[in-house]
């Protein structure tokens, strides 16, 4: 049996044999789930391990016949783009698993069912990253909605309901466009070549200009929600207020970066012309995005909407270094992608505990935590300094190959993103003041340090921004490839490969 | 006398019907309306066929008294039924459907 | 280009320390000071095995490199970390790690009754290692790890006793901008692949003919920025002065020795671009003269001791940054200044420091007062320092700080006239508030108005300072004999290739310099001589109101960024959930209104849905018709 197909299903058959579990026995269906997961992500490991990073092409492919009246396959394959997003996710499960041990108690439905929503997810995740027949990834993409759906549904806080048919909605919507696409482009091939799905032919179809545009906007627009691009985003800060943080992590750390990987997988190499066209008001939006979504991080007065809002920003460069089309604003935003799972993974998981130490998600019923928990505060401001891209971090490494990559083709979208920098220092600085520095007000002189298990989750992510930020060779060196791959393929080259060397 | 009478009166008895079905409020009226409706359609079938002087017309009418038969069947005992628990035939009061 | 294996351990060594010292928690509180100044100490003990080493070598081999891996390498951008130690990054390792091991004993002392004392020292361990990365890297972006992991430091250290909201405040606001300075170094490094293709040092001056001068200034001035920022320069210098929150010995070390002088290591390390973009170097001497009156103005009007040194300090760095604007001569002499700065700013930190331990923590001068009887060792330190920085022969600043007022001079024309005479200004009002500093402190009556007597403080604190006093006695007269500095310096900046006539001749200057200062002391003398109330006069000059306020450059920020900032949050805040949000909102409302709308055609008669069905069939009917018709 294929090692992706292993990845991808292992889940699947974990959340089977938790259903054998008795409900009532809730610590071992997190210990199994725990256990699962963790063998996926070593799994995972093995995948990497095993990637030859000198070829370009899809690896770990296998193609079996699935409706051969449309000639659709369940047709699988990964390359280095979508082999390092594969290990965010994987890696990321069992952490958020530890880390948020309890949040699954107190919910509408038992413990069970919420690790099984978890471990499906986790398939979609690793099947959507994995998918290389077009269909397929539109079944993935549009079936990882429902077990979010109902973990924000049924075990978030607030107006979680409302929250969660928000995003469904929302998600829908997009996925609507790009099922026209689909089918547009489906129609296309038959015309062309005959009816395929498959990805590689798909890329081949010499399509008119006007067709061209319109079946981009739908994939684009789909993955725009998803991303979220300014003025798709106004769902995200409501689902990550109402989620809990460990789903938070899943939806802003892995779900929101379908939509960036769709956007080099299918935008781009589907429509490299319709592409170029688009790329102006895309590399606005982003810079909008950059901004908006500082600024409006800055005037957050709860922490899960300040965290969302920088996404939103964060976001937003990555997708200026996807369409600058350097290979340094590509693998970038890549790494970016990355990265910024890690970190907003720190930032939600630490902000997880103190909200429900402190019952409360307001920034200022919280202040002078450095002093009553240090090991939480300092957690806490290692991941604020990476959501600020603080060189030595790993955030940095990736947010300044975007913006070199950017500046060397749109030298003004880079000079604004760059004062995001600034912006960024004001939307970390002033939470960190005023949750950790000051006086310890009412309501916090009590409150617990990190245990041991919270202090064991969070230990490797911490490792990884610290690492990553020193030494990102080895993911460097797994994206690179593809990253050049992409932006040749999309018919650019490096400007400055030219101009010197 | 001209063929077409035949289709005139047809249309009439048919919208008397329908007028019929549509302002009156006793039930078993507003039945014998359909059911005049259905008689309409059959003569106006019934005319069709012998004007193109073949059969289908005339098989259509007796499909369309199977199924008024069985309308019958069905309809009456609902209207019996709705009389015994709510003690009028009235079809305004049998308004439950809604929403 | 020889190699040396020692460099990495400059770094690594305080590095691991701070994180042993952070990680290890309370267990190291017995010895975590003890730990952290050993550390420092071998790091200048690598320092000075070093700079021997390269003193023995030929004069083009001195320069020495330790690659370490591969960074980032994508495409053409690839950046090595790897670093580089040459005649100019030597000084700066030896000042960094010289002051600072001598911060590091004297803090073991004046921290000794902070619980924190720990968590302190790996502060410190850090800034050493982030600093020593800032001059040893051999690229901008490796300069800009240590760029920022120094601003990180000074804002852990500026907020150290961030439990008082203020000095957080102040902590933040000194983040704030240097980070728009760090915009500034991001772009130059943007600007400087664009052009060349290659952002490491001895890359980019080797094709730095190929660049046109558009892209050159643009360079420049983008790192002028970022020097601005760091350097507390005119108009980012605001945050300098906040930053006294910090405990004293990071004043001394982060605020006046090493850190905010980085600025003028980045401009002399970019030299090569500066020489080749008259407009940015115009830029720095305008920047330089503007901060170094700014700064001094601000500095006679200050009664918090360590703000006044601060001022001075900020002053003293705009010597330094109009010395860079100077062409090739002036870097040497920026250097030359920014290393006797180093050790008499240092030394007068600390003494300020010894004198707030003796007078519990007052930072007041209003209230201090003869406080030289009590305290005679920091008393003649700080005179030592004070004569050093007044540039009184044969003290440190006379040799360092006359030859930048010679530069200027030398530069010729108007340009030379006018910056000559700033800076003999600012030798006269830097005279002034000097002396006035130390008659408020040191001499006249007592006005603390406690019962205990200010007592001197332990040898701790005071062998750093005196070690300090000596550099600000001698170091002016060794790196100028001979122009040591300058030949030292030649392979890097090139001081001699162009040479300016001498349009007045040295003795003439120096005479000019110490008028102007004799003017300022006397002033001062005049002035502060006499002074009773311990507290500061109520009805003062227009000028006076404004030093105090540093010349309303934080309310000017606070109209002109922070207020509108706040008013377009807000709006923006509005706008999203009213417009964008709404939007979106608007679109559901109208599906479910809609159907609130259509439900009520479904009222459960039978006669109507009749009706409707007739409607229905009719209109279909005629719709036929006429389609067919």
């Amino acid at each position: 049996m294929n090692l992706l197909t292993l990845v991808g299903a292992l889940p699947l058959v974990g959340a089977a044999l938790i259903y054998l579990i008795p409900t009532k026995d809730s610590e071992l269906v997190k210990k199994f789930a725990l256990l699962v997961t963790s063998l996926v992500a070593i799994a995972a490991i093995f995948l990497a391990v095993g990637f030859d990073k000198s070829i370009t092409s899809l690896q770990y492919a296998q193609s079996y016949s699935w409706i051969p009246t449309f000639n659709i396959n369940f047709a699988l394959g990964i390359d280095g783009i979508s082999l390092v997003l594969i290990l965010l996710s994987t890696i990321l499960v069992p952490i958020v698993i530890l880390a948020t041990w309890n949040e699954s108690e107190g919910g509408r439905w038992s413990v069970k069912t919420f690790y099984v929503l978890i471990l499906i997810l986790e398939t979609m995740m690793v099947g959507v990253f994995a998918a290389s027949d077009l269909f397929l990834f539109y079944v993935f993409f549009e079936a990882m909605l429902i077990p979010v759906y109902f973990l924000i549904g049924g075990y978030g806080t607030g107006n979680r309901s409302a929250a969660a048919v928000k995003f469904l909605l929302y998600s829908l919507f997009g996925g609507l466009l790009m099922l026209a696409s689909v089918i547009g482009l489906y129609v296309i091939a038959g015309n062309q070549i005959g009816a395929t799905f498959d990805l590689t032919q798909l890329a081949t179809l010499e399509i008119d200009n006007q067709t061209e545009n319109f079946l981009f906007l739908g994939f684009f627009i789909a993955f725009a929600i998803k991303a979220p691009l300014w003025p798709f985003h106004t769902w995200l800060p409501d689902a990550a207020k109402s989620a809990t943080p460990g789903t938070s992590v899943l939806l802003l750390g892995v779900l929101d970066k379908v939509g960036t990987y769709g956007m080099i997988r299918f935008c781009l190499a589907l429509f490299p012309d319709a592409s170029k066209t688009f790329t102006p008001l895309i590399i606005t939006l982003s810079v909008i995005s950059i901004i908006y979504g500082a600024f409006m991080a800055i005037g957050q007065k709860d922490i899960k909407g300040l965290i969302a809002f920088t996404s939103i920003s964060h976001f937003g460069f990555i997708t200026m270094g996807i369409f600058a089309m350097t290979s340094q604003g590509m693998s970038g935003a890549n790494l970016y992608m990355v990265n910024h799972g890690f970190s907003t993974a720190a930032l939600f998981l630490v902000a997880g505990w103190m909200m429900s130490r402190r019952n409360s998600s307001t920034i200022s019923d919280f202040g002078g935590l450095q002093r009553v928990t240090p090991v939480m505060a300092w957690s806490f401001f290692i991941a604020g300094m990476s959501g600020l891209a603080l060189p030595g971090l790993s955030s940095f490494v990736s947010e300044f190959l975007v913006l070199v990559g950017t500046y060397t083709r749109y030298p003004v979208a880079a000079i604004i993103g760059t004062l995001g920098i600034v912006l960024a220092a004001l939307y970390i600085l002033i939470p960190i003041q005023k949750t950790l520095h000051g006086p310890i007000t009412e309501g916090n002189e009590n409150m617990k340090d990190l245990n041991l298990r919270e202090k064991i989750s969070i230990a490797p992510v911490i490792a990884i921004i610290v690492v990553m930020g020193f030494y990102p060779k080895p993911v460097l060196d797994l994206i690179n490839p593809t990253s050049a791959k992409v932006v040749v393929d999309a018919g650019y080259s490096d400007p400055i490969a030219e101009v010197n060397k | 006398m001209a063929i077409a009478n035949y289709l005139y009166l047809s249309a009439i008895l048919f919208t008397i019907g329908a007028i019929g079905v549509v302002v009156r409020r006793n039930s078993i009226v507003v039945f014998m309306c359909i059911e005049l409706m259905l008689n309409a359609a059959n003569l106006a079938f019934v005319t069709f066929a012998r004007i193109n002087s073949n059969l289908e017309g005339q098989v259509i009418a007796f499909f369309t008294m199977v199924v008024a038969a069985c309308e019958v069947v069905v309809g009456l005992a609902i209207i019996v039924t709705i009389y015994r628990s709510r003690r009028t035939a009235s079809v305004d009061d049998a308004s439950l459907l809604k929403r | 280009m020889p190699t040396s294996e020692n460099l990495l351990w400059l770094i690594a060594l305080p590095l691991f320390s701070s994180a042993i010292l952070l990680l290890a928690g309370k267990r190291a509180n017995s010895w975590g000071h003890v730990m952290g100044t050993i550390v420092s100490a071998s790091t200048f003990t690598i320092g000075l095995v070093e700079f021997f080493a390269m003193q023995s070598r030929p004069e083009e081999s001195r320069a020495v490199t330790q690659k370490l891996f591969t960074w980032i390498s994508v495409g053409s951008f690839n950046v090595d970390a790897s670093l580089l130690l040459d005649q100019l990054s030597i000084c700066f390792v030896l000042l960094i790690t010289g002051v600072g091991t001598l911060i590091h004993v004297y803090s073991i002392a004046y921290m000794s009754h902070d619980l924190d004392r720990r968590r302190f020292f790996a502060y410190l361990n850090l800034f050493i290692a982030s600093m020593l990365l800032l001059v040893l890297g051999d690229s901008y972006l490796n300069l800009y790890v240590g760029w920022e992991g120094v601003g990180l430091a000074s804002y852990l250290l500026i907020g150290f006793w961030n439990q008082k909201p203020a000095y957080a405040t102040a902590a933040k606001k000194a983040f704030v901008a240097n980070r728009v300075g760090d915009v500034g170094l991001s772009l130059a490094i943007m600007i400087a692949f664009a052009t060349f293709g290659d952002v490491s040092f001895a890359g980019m001056k080797e094709n730095v003919d190929q660049a046109s001068s558009t892209q050159l200034t643009a360079i420049g001035l983008m790192l002028l920025l970022a020097a601005c920022g760091k350097s507390a320069q005119f108009p980012l210098q605001s945050w300098l002065g906040d930053a006294m929150a910090g405990p004293t010995p990071v004043s001394a070390l982060i605020h006046a020795a090493t850190m905010v002088t980085a600025g003028v290591y980045l401009i002399t390390r970019s030299n090569f671009v500066f020489d080749e973009a008259p407009i940015a170097q115009l830029m720095v001497l305008i920047i330089g003269g503007i901060t170094l009156l700014f700064g001094a103005i601000i500095g006679t009007a200050k009664d918090d001791i360590k703000k006044a040194l601060a001022a001075s300090t900020m002053s003293q760095i705009g010597y330094m940054i109009l010395a860079t604007g100077l062409g090739p001569i002036g870097y040497a002499f920026a250097i030359m200044h920014l290393l006797t700065h180093g050790f008499f700013k240092a030394s007068m930190f600390l003494g300020a420091g010894s004198v707030m331990h003796g007078m519990k923590d007052e930072v007041n001068m209003r209230k201090y007062g003869g406080i030289g009887k009590f305290m005679p060792i920091t008393a003649i330190t700080f005179g030592f320092g004070y004569l050093a920085i007044i540039g009184v022969p044969p003290f440190a600043g006379f040799y360092s700080k006359d030859k930048i007022i010679e530069t200027a001079f030398n530069e010729g024309g108007m340009k030379g006239l006018a910056l000559g005479l700033a800076t003999l200004l600012g030798a006269m009002i830097t005279a002034f508030y000097m002396t006035r500093v130390v008659i408020l402190t040191f001499f006249g009556n007592e006005r603390w108005g406690h019962k205990d007597e200010p007592h001197e403080s332990p040898a701790l604190m005071l062998i750093p300072i005196a070690l300090l006093s000596v550099g600000s006695i001698a170091s002016g007269y060794i790196l100028s004999r001979g122009e040591a500095l300058v030949h030292w310096l030649e392979p890097v900046v090139n001081p001699l290739k162009e040479h300016h006539e001498e349009l007045l001749p040295p003795i003439v200057v120096s005479l000019m310099t110490l008028g102007v200062v004799a003017i300022g002391v006397t002033v001062a003398i005049l002035k502060y001589r006499g002074v009773q109330a311990d507290h500061a006069p109520e009805k003062v000059s227009v000028l006076t109101k404004a030093a105090r306020r540093d010349l309303y450059q934080d309310d000017f920020n606070e109209a002109t960024l922070m207020r509108p900032g706040q008013v377009l949050v807000r709006n923006l805040l509005n706008i999203d959930y009213l417009v964008i949000d709404g939007l979106v909102r608007s679109v559901g409302k109208v599906s479910v209104t809609a159907g609130n709308q259509l439900r009520t055609l479904q009222n459960g008669y039978v006669r109507s849905y009749a009706l409707l069905m007739v409607i229905g069939a009719l209109a279909l009917i005629t719709t036929i018709w006429v389609v067919t018709a």
